[in-house]
């Protein structure tokens, strides 16, 4: 699964969500079955860190591990399924412009950020703060241990044959997209991340439009 | 320059001690055998270290791993990749949790990879794979996947699926070629290989001895699994697990906070 390059026919102007989701901030919809949700990378190379749960059972989350073992590749493009941690199939990716997105990185933390960078950057925003403060209000009883292991989407993590693991310049551009189906009603849970400490993002993390189409 | 263990006030380093201790016979705690596809539960406290050898090297085990103290905390697979570059787990390697601490270090490890990215079997992929053997025909041959393993010992803590989020599977090796398509290596495993695991918090441990979900062998037969624990000390000031990367030093600082 790398680089299934597949361009959507949906129409922006049909869609019946068309939000701007700025740096830094989380993000929480509902998808119901059939829908369709598009993830456009605005300026290029931001990373958006996202969530799945179920609507019905929102202890049953999007796994990184069921992705991955499902589809026996570590990478996500058009044609992955994304599954969730009871194996079954949450969403479809359907469209995909930019051609590799990331499960194995995960979302930054303070609590990380003080091991990856240095003790001092503890204060610095993160995407799991922006998790929890989503979890604060959120009407759907998620707790943080529903805090499963996320996708990356627009980020570019290859893991070498000999075990290396690197984080490279983006693959992704400035309008750049990624469409996805759901396969049953799921909660949306994105941190668009605010990571300054690390050069995917060059640096400047930056807005994301998320967009919604009903069933076809 | 980021503050390192050489910056700590000098009570915070002489909490540190000058080495831990290698195995030797009359340091052991325990020992007990965990057979092929059965599970164990127990808690590893600070400054023991638990061998897990491959008896007759066709195991695997995947373990989970909480701070006892606050069971939100975890083992946390991609800050523990991120951390220290690289895509499986071997000796000088440390397993993070998701609060920017260290679970437990690896300071011997003579396999040489640990898998943390492919997770467990669910009973339905298990049966599809090798067929069905309830207890009913097949008394303690049965079998029992990964993820039914493990969530019977998690409820034996007051845990559950929600605290089920990406395990180790120690003994089994998967690379990954550029289109990131996985490859399990059968041929990677020997009988007894070992891996030591030591504590460097008080670590609730979860193990299930099932097959690697990507395990190709045509039958079931999962290998037995040695548990030795002994008293070995933690990482101490020069330990090759704190020096590998200077991201280790930072993660083994903010564990001793936790015990100051």
């Amino acid at each position: 699964m790398s680089f299934n390059l597949k361009v959507s026919p949906l129409d922006p102007a049909q869609a019946v969500v068309d939000a701007i989701v700025p740096a830094g901030e989380p993000w929480m919809h509902k998808l119901s079955q059939g829908q369709v949700f598009r993830i456009l990378d605005l300026e290029g190379n931001q990373a958006v860190d996202t969530l799945f749960f179920s609507a019905q059972d929102p202890e049953e989350h999007y796994s990184m591990t069921h992705t991955i073992q499902a589809q026996g590749a570590l990478y996500l493009t058009t044609g992955t399924v994304l599954m969730s941690s009871e194996s079954r199939p949450m969403l479809t990716i359907v469209a995909d412009t930019c051609g590799r997105h990331d499960t194995l990185g995960g979302a930054c933390s303070c609590e990380s950020n003080t091991v990856r960078y240095a003790l001092e950057k503890r204060a610095m925003h993160a995407c799991r703060d922006s998790f929890m403060a989503a979890l604060a209000h959120n009407p759907y009883g998620l707790h943080k241990r529903d805090i499963a292991s996320n996708i990356n989407f627009f980020m570019n993590v290859p893991v070498t044959p000999d075990g290396g693991l690197t984080f490279e310049d983006g693959v992704s551009a400035p309008a750049k997209y990624v469409e996805m189906r759901a396969e049953m009603d799921v909660v949306v849970l994105i941190s668009n991340c605010p990571q300054l400490n690390n050069p995917c993002n060059a640096y400047n993390p930056t807005p994301i439009r998320c967009l919604v189409w009903d069933a076809q | 320059m980021p503050m390192t263990f050489a910056d700590l006030p000098p009570l915070a380093r002489a909490a540190v001690p000058a080495t831990s201790t290698a195995y030797s016979p009359e340091l052991v705690l325990w020992n007990e055998l965990l057979a092929g596809g059965c599970h164990w539960s127990g808690l590893l406290r600070r400054g023991n270290t638990l061998r897990l050898t491959d008896v007759s090297g066709s195991a695997n085990v995947s373990a989970l791993f909480f701070n006892q103290e606050e069971k939100t905390e975890r083992y946390n697979i991609p800050d523990t990749l991120k951390a220290q570059h690289t895509a499986y787990l071997t000796q000088g390697h440390v397993c993070y949790s998701d609060m920017g601490r260290i679970l437990c270090s690896i300071p011997l490890d003579t396999c040489g990879w640990h898998d943390t990215m492919c997770g467990v079997l669910d009973s339905a992929t298990l049966e599809k794979k090798y067929g069905q053997a309830l207890y009913q025909t097949h008394r303690n041959a049965m079998h029992r996947s990964g993820m039914d393993g493990l969530l019977i010992e998690l409820n034996k803590w007051g845990l559950g699926r929600r605290d089920m989020n990406g395990n180790v599977n120690f003994f089994s090796k998967t690379s990954a070629n550029a289109q990131g398509q996985l490859q399990f290596d059968r041929a990677h495993r020997a009988a007894g290989q070992y891996v030591d695991l030591r504590f460097e918090m008080n670590v609730l441990v979860l193990m299930s001895a099932a097959p690697h979900p990507l395990d190709d062998a045509p039958s079931y037969a999962p290998g037995d699994v040695q548990l030795t624990a002994w008293r070995s000390g933690t990482a101490g000031v020069n330990d090759p697990c704190r020096l590998s990367c200077p991201e280790n030093d930072r993660g083994f600082i903010n564990t001793e906070r936790w015990f100051l």
